[in-house]
């Protein structure tokens, strides 16, 4: 049997509750489905993560955001899809920063009360999955479940 | 934590946007930069960014963008001669690579030149 292909979420800032949620329901589906994968965030996302999965049911593998982005750079690791979590513009300009330096095929991930103009901002090479949700996960798992890999 | 916020740093701007941010750079810096996100700087700091991603020369000081999860983008200036050497080496070296590529395009375009603005159109 070959290597598992590798995915790779990252999550923006936290303070939105749908985002934790829908990192959670990806990465488990993501996993039935045989990918490999990898959530990178800040510490306080991480942190989230940990104490919401504490057995490691759901998210194997965490790592820092900054580290990864340096470890992507100097080409020591890489993926083959990554799903950028963002509600902000900072959040988007992470996804640009990802969308240069990684091969990977690129989703952005957009939601939050001005979901629909920071997806339009978005100018980078990607595929935007584009939900107004904040705390209702529904608008935005729907989307994501039409997604083929 | 990156190595920067030990470092001694002024911020010129505070929890903007990037666009902001980079304009910012363009408007007040001796000489502007336009690097790759990922572009080292320091011991361990990538820098994240939507491109072009501007970085600025004022006197010995380089202002470049930090960017924050849940704080957005600053503009930090931090005094650095080595780093600035550094980046304009990196530019000097963009430059030999695309005026290699130049020779072939400009041969192709090379000709009389337009006498009219619409002549420009004709090609």
């Amino acid at each position: 049997m070959g290597e598992s292909k590798k995915a790779l979420l990252v999550m923006g800032c936290p303070e939105v509750p749908v985002q934790m949620s829908m990192v959670i329901y990806l990465s488990h589906k993501l996993k039935k489905s045989g990918w490999d994968v990898t959530v990178a965030g800040t510490d306080a996302a991480v942190k989230l993560l940990k104490v919401a999965d504490p057995e490691s049911y759901y998210v194997q593998k965490t790592v820092d955001l900054d580290e990864l982005i340096g470890d992507v750079v100097e080409k020591k690791i890489d993926f083959d899809v990554c799903f950028a979590f963002m509600h902000s513009d900072a959040g988007m300009t992470y996804g640009a920063t990802f969308s240069a330096i990684s091969k990977a095929r690129l989703f952005a991930v957009v939601f939050g009360k001005n979901a629909e103009a920071l997806g339009e901002s978005i100018d980078y090479p990607v595929e935007k999955i584009v939900a107004k949700a904040v705390h209702n996960p529904n608008p935005l798992k729907n989307k994501i479940d039409k997604v083929v890999l | 934590m990156s190595c920067i916020e030990q470092m001694k740093y002024k911020l010129h701007l505070e929890r903007t946007s990037f666009k902001e941010a980079r304009e910012y750079i363009e408007k007040n810096s001796d000489e502007v930069y336009y690097i790759n996100p990922g572009y080292k700087l320091f011991k361990d700091y990538y820098i994240i960014g939507v491109p072009p991603v501007a970085m600025g020369v004022r006197g010995t000081e380089l202002l470049f963008t930090y960017v924050k999860p849940c704080h957005g983008t600053f503009v930090m200036g931090i005094d650095s001669e080595e780093e600035i050497a550094r980046l304009r080496e990196n530019e000097a070296e963009k430059i030999k690579k695309s005026l290699t590529k130049g020779d072939v395009k400009g041969k192709a375009v090379s000709g009389p030149a337009p006498a009219s603005y619409s002549d420009m159109w004709k090609k």
